[in-house]
Order: C-alpha cells, then structure tokens, then sequence
C-alpha cells in the first residue's frame, strides 16, 4: 500500500519497474493510439500519439474498438484447435476464458490487446515492425492502478477525466490525472 | 502461456511498498472511531464499514491493484478463489495469512480464519459497544473485490462468526456464494 504525503507535486515511485524500453525507433512517441476500456463497454481512456486517419467519430469509434475485441476473442477462442473450455458462440465469453489473443497486424499497424481478470481491456496500437507488447500493456495496467484506481476522488467506470468538484478537490483531480498522462507519455516514449 | 499464479502471496508482498503498520492500525482506529461518533448507532457504523461507503468501494478498487501486482489469472471455480484470498490477498495486503476452512456441502460457502488480525492492535471494545464488528471493512473490501472480478461476476454475503474482541480465540469471516452473474454484452443490439 502507499500513501501519499503533501500536496504539491508529489513523486510517487511506482513498485513495477519499467520493463527495459530500449528508446530507439523514430524520435517521439513510438505508439500511436491507446484505447483503455472496462467490462462494461465504457471507454476509460482514449490517448492518440499519431493518427494521420480519422474515419469515425470518437464514440463510434471506440463503441467499434470494444466490439471488434468482443468478437475476435470469441472467435479465437471458438477456433482454438488446443483447449476444451471454448464457451458458445453466441454467449459472451468471459475474461480469462479459452485462450487469449494477444495481437494482429497489418501492413501499416498492429494492434496489441490486453485483458486483466476483473475486465479491464488494454488497446495499443503501434508501428507494424513493433515486438511482443504483453510486457508493456502489463506496465501500463500497473500505471493505471497506481495513479487512477488510488485515486480517491475518481469515480470507478468513468471515462478518465476532470470532475467537477470544490475547488481544492478539483485541483488534486487534475494533478494526478495529470500524473496518470505525463507517466503514461513517458512511459510510451520508451516503447521500441 | 500465462506465468503460474503465486502460491503464496511472500514474493509479491516482499515486492510492494509497506507502510508503517502502527500507523496502519491507529488510521483505521480513528476512522472507527470518528464514524462513532458521527453516526452514534452501532448497526449504522456496521452497514457503512462493510455496505454502504468503506468496504465495498475499497474492494472494487483493490481487485484491480491484486491483480496487477500478483499475477493471478482467472480461478477456475470457487475453492480456487478462496484460497487465492485467504494465501495471496491477505498476505500481500495485510501482511497475514489467512486459513480456508469448513466447506459446506455444496461448495459455496467456506470460512475464512485469521489468528491475528493487524486491525485489531491496541483494541479493546467497551460495553457499550459490544455489538460492532470492528473489521467489517474487511467484509466490504472481499465482497467488493468478488463482484468486480471475472470467474463470473459473484454475489456474496460476508459475515462474522467469531470475532477476538468479542472474546473468541480467532477471526472467522463466513463467505457465502449467493448468485453468480452471468456476462452479459454492453450493447443493446438495437444501438
């Protein structure tokens, strides 16, 4: 557990340490969008580093983000030529059940996925000649339990944004959502 | 290949920051005491520690920390929940480790029994208080944690049998497995 003291700009030194980035690649970010998503649909947190297209508008968007990942995984999961446990097709598969996509490709992207056992989805979306992101998604779940689920004053299944607030409580929300992005740019930036 | 869930949570909470226990034991005093004081009904300091208010949003919020520290993956039924709570979660966060005792027939409810509870330092209830369960937080904080995480969603109900303040030799919480929810699809199909 930790607790934070003061109320200036606190530095919290993270648990987890950084799986080691080796920080080459083009200058800048190496990722270009990240999609957070919880069980039920909501999108958490929707970052973009570089997106040249934008063919949607952001909730269609992301409603067409959530629903590609409902299906891809219960479609690999339903292909699975090695496990029993495959769950029925049109029955919402639950998280951890069959077996895990981790990523797709293409020729201009790939896309990496992560899911964690209490539903919370982690989408990045990088360059196609990018490594196995499983580490990196992992890293950024610890990112989002440090500096958003310890955030008292945030509302759990809530886009992560400023709240309204008195004055003093406003001030913190926005620090440590500030936090959350700084650490998360940051972090991104190491990313091969 | 997922990496294999810890079998006992010593790794992770030899990995996590600590904070003083002491002051640990005399915060959540004094929070009790303050919801005394504020509320005056021992029932009503009950329901807020483990329903209303403390526990349960503790909980939900600290399954997603459980599982980001320790790498558990999904428990596949219910007894594997109990001891991954009883070994990894209590250690990693209270630094005790609880005990997964009487099963009942069907499998669904079982006892969780702690011999020493870090809450509990320096306590002593006075009489006028005898009817509090002074870690209800702990009820709320499990019960929170099992509807969030995903074997199916779980209702439980989390309840006191034995308490050492009440002058039983060990604490024993009773889980009991009400209704499992189904996962259901976010969107309505008409959207």
């Amino acid at each position: 557990m930790q607790f934070f003291s003061g109320s200036s700009v606190v530095d919290v030194s993270l648990s987890p340490t950084a799986p080691p980035g080796t920080a080459t690649g083009h200058a800048g970010n190496n990722a270009n969008v990240l999609y957070i998503f919880n069980r039920n649909g909501v999108c958490l947190l929707y970052r973009e580093w570089h997106r040249l297209l934008r063919t949607l508008d952001a909730s269609q968007d992301q409603k067409l983000m959530f629903g590609l990942l409902f299906s891809l995984r219960s479609f690999t999961a339903k292909m699975d030529p090695v496990s029993a446990d495959k769950g029925n097709l049109g029955v919402p598969l639950l998280p951890g059940q069959g077996c895990s996509f981790y990523s797709f490709r293409t020729n201009t992207y790939k896309l990496s996925f992560m899911e964690s056992p209490s539903g919370i989805k982690l989408i990045l979306i990088t360059h196609p000649k990018t490594g196995d992101h499983r580490e990196s998604l992992k890293h950024i779940y610890n990112l989002y339990v440090e500096y958003v689920v310890k955030n008292p004053l945030y509302v759990t299944g809530t886009p992560i944004k400023y709240a309204s607030a008195h004055v003093c409580n406003v001030y913190f929300l926005y620090l440590l959502s500030e936090l959350f992005t700084t650490n998360l740019d940051q972090y991104v930036k190491t990313l091969i | 290949m997922a990496p294999l869930a810890p079998k006992t949570g010593d790794a992770v909470f030899a990995s996590i920051d600590h904070v003083n226990a002491e002051l640990f034991t005399l915060t959540y005093g004094a929070m009790v005491r303050q919801l005394l004081t504020d509320l005056e009904e021992v029932e009503e300091v009950n329901k807020q520690l483990d329903q209303m208010y403390v526990g349960y949003n503790i909980g939900v919020r600290l399954i997603d920390e459980f599982l980001a520290k320790s790498n558990v993956s999904r428990c596949v039924d219910f007894k594997e929940t109990a001891d991954v709570i009883a070994k990894v979660g209590f250690k990693m966060f209270l630094g005790v480790t609880a005990s997964v005792t009487n099963w009942d027939a069907e499998g669904t409810s079982f006892s969780l029994v702690l011999e020493d509870n870090p809450l509990v330092d320096f306590v002593e209830l006075p009489d006028t208080f005898q009817g509090l369960h002074y870690c209800n937080i702990l009820s709320g904080v499990i019960r929170g944690a099992l509807e969030m995480v995903c074997n199916v969603s779980m209702k439980t109900e989390v309840t006191w049998v034995r308490d050492m303040l009440h002058g039983d030799d060990a604490y024993e919480l009773r889980v009991k497995l009400l209704k499992q929810i189904p996962e259901e699809y976010p969107y309505k199909d008409d959207e």
